[in-house]
């Protein structure tokens, strides 16, 4: 298993490959398309982040020292999104995730994808995992 | 005939980039962009004229009062208000359906009712929620039809003397149906009742007389016609806004002030406490010489053109379905592709410089209407042209490709 930073460097690097917007765009919505799925009972209103525009369900599971996130968004770049989070977090202990600085999103050229205008949820998104790692780091 | 790339050069934003390419600008019910007469006006006040309104014995403050009451008669002509003090000056079409509702809820008992539409933007929802709320009345909601259309039936059986007040859009921000709003106002007065407009997506694309409409209150914002944000206008009739509670209090809006009482200023300064947006306001004057200019007629003959033209090239894309099909409509087109989220279409346009509005275009009960997330909705300005139809167009199907 990789580090956070490790994964970060790798997603980094995978991206610095690409020429321009489109082909950039063009695997979020691959990552998007081959995000493994959420178990459909976890799909409901109480796991919702709710943004403006698209919506994500996230659910959050702790077994042996590690969290295990799974997610679906309604919207194909938003989870596209959501699966570059959960590569780089899912699988990691909890209190690393908590205090996880995402520097990737900034290097990637995600951060618009961050800023409130978009209005995405994403935010939220990120806020949701690491109250999820600080409640699960509490029970360590 | 308009001579649209004349009026084009006029508007300074229009020349920028946007990601690396020519920005269309296709988010006009959002709000408008702004030519340089309106520009310079602001700047002009600031560099030159600026002073507090109504107070001073000075100049300059007897110079920015003319101005700013220059702007009310220009505006108390351009609606076909009776008066010019039945015009008042707010921060828009939001603030002036506030400024009615927190009066209105002072004449209303339980029992009484208010008409709202489906069709509403949340600003002529939310305050009429709260006004029912602290007054113990009942909101009635008029449902819409499949193509955007108000049950125009269905309103005249929700009619009785228990109504008080309808409020209604004169043009869907989200659908674009052009109501009918006379109907609706004669309907209304047969039984008592009082009848507001949100007029924010009508009034630089429809002419406007307020004596032949005789709607009692119409509310619209500047910055949706080539105007200053921060500024909106409430019309009322005068007899009305005589009767109307103050909204906000402070200075300007008295008349008297001690501590065993205040008596309130005449209109239209009861309802205009405090300083106003000054710069915003002047300026408006100068948006609104810009469309007299230019014919309110005119405009919507352009803009009609460029529907259709929008509406038909829209249509030969495979899996689109256009949310209101009404006969009437303003040049705004909702529309969705079978598969794909608003929210995808949006991101990948923008990227190619075309500027759209993706969502619930704050009006969620139309959304669930159709039973949809939102929708991509294209709102269309005089400055449009065919050629950016085209662009937007093809980055639409250029967004399906990469997203089916």
């Amino acid at each position: 298993m990789h580090t956070i930073n490790e994964i970060q460097k790798e997603i980094i690097e995978d991206f610095a490959m690409f020429e321009d917007w489109i082909q950039k765009y063009e695997y979020l919505i691959d990552l998007g398309r081959e995000l493994a799925p959420i178990d459909q009972k976890y799909k409901i209103s109480e796991n919702l982040i709710k943004g403006c525009q698209s919506r994500v369900w996230l659910h959050a599971e702790y077994a042996e020292g590690k969290i295990i996130y799974t997610a679906d968004s309604d919207a194909i770049m938003t989870k596209g999104i959501v699966a570059i989070l959960i590569n780089v977090l899912s699988g990691q202990n909890p209190s690393e995730i908590a205090t996880a600085k995402l520097d990737f999103i900034n290097e990637i050229g995600l951060k618009e994808q961050l800023s409130p205008t978009r209005a995405n949820g994403l935010v939220s998104m990120i806020k949701q995992m690491k109250l999820y790692a600080i409640a699960f780091s509490k029970q360590q | 005939m308009l001579d649209v790339s004349k009026i084009r050069s006029q508007f300074p934003i229009l020349s920028r980039k946007v990601n690396g390419q020519n920005l269309v600008y296709f988010d006009n019910g959002a709000t408008t962009q702004k030519p340089q007469i309106v520009i310079d006006a602001e700047s002009k006040y600031y560099a030159n004229q600026n002073s507090n309104v109504h107070r001073g014995v000075h100049f300059l403050s007897g110079l920015a009062t003319d101005k700013f009451e220059e702007s009310r008669s220009t505006i108390q002509n351009f609606i076909g208000a009776k008066h010019k003090h039945e015009i008042i000056f707010t921060k828009g079409t939001t603030d002036s359906i506030n400024l009615v509702a927190s009066g209105f809820k002072t004449f209303l008992n339980k029992g009484d009712e208010i008409i709202i539409s489906e069709q509403e933007h949340h600003s002529n929802i939310v305050p009429w929620q709260i006004c029912c709320e602290q007054s113990g009345s009942n909101l009635k909601v008029i449902p819409i039809l499949d193509n955007g259309e108000m049950d125009m039936d269905f309103f005249y059986n929700l009619l009785s003397e228990n109504t008080k007040l309808v409020a209604v859009s004169h043009i869907s921000n989200a659908l674009g149906t052009i109501n009918n709003v006379e109907k609706i106002i004669e309907k209304s007065h047969s039984v008592g009742a009082k009848v507001l407009i949100d007029g924010a997506q009508a009034a630089s694309h429809i002419s406007l007389n307020m004596q032949k409409l005789d709607a009692d209150f119409y509310c619209f914002s500047a910055h949706k016609m080539f105007g200053p944000t921060g500024v909106g206008i409430l019309y009322g009739k005068e007899d009305i806004l005589n009767a109307l509670p103050p909204y906000q209090s402070g200075g300007e809006m008295i008349k008297e002030v001690s501590f065993s009482g205040t008596t309130y200023a005449d209109l239209p300064h009861k309802f205009e406490a405090g300083t106003p947006n000054i710069s915003g306001v002047v300026a408006f004057k100068s948006a609104i010489d810009f469309i007299s200019n230019l014919e309110v007629n005119k405009i919507a003959k352009y803009e009609e053109e460029l529907l259709q033209y929008a509406t038909s090239e829209l249509l030969k894309i495979e899996g689109i379905r256009i949310y209101g099909t009404s006969k009437k409509k303003s040049a705004i087109i909702s529309f969705n592709l079978e598969g794909l989220h608003p929210y995808d279409i949006g991101m990948i346009v923008d990227k190619m410089g075309i500027a759209i509005r993706t969502g619930h275009h704050c009006a969620q009960p139309i959304m669930e209407r159709f039973n949809i997330p939102g929708t991509v909705r294209i709102s269309l300005a005089v400055y449009n042209t065919k050629e950016e139809i085209d662009l937007c167009i093809n980055a639409i199907k250029k967004a399906k490709i990469m997203l089916s």
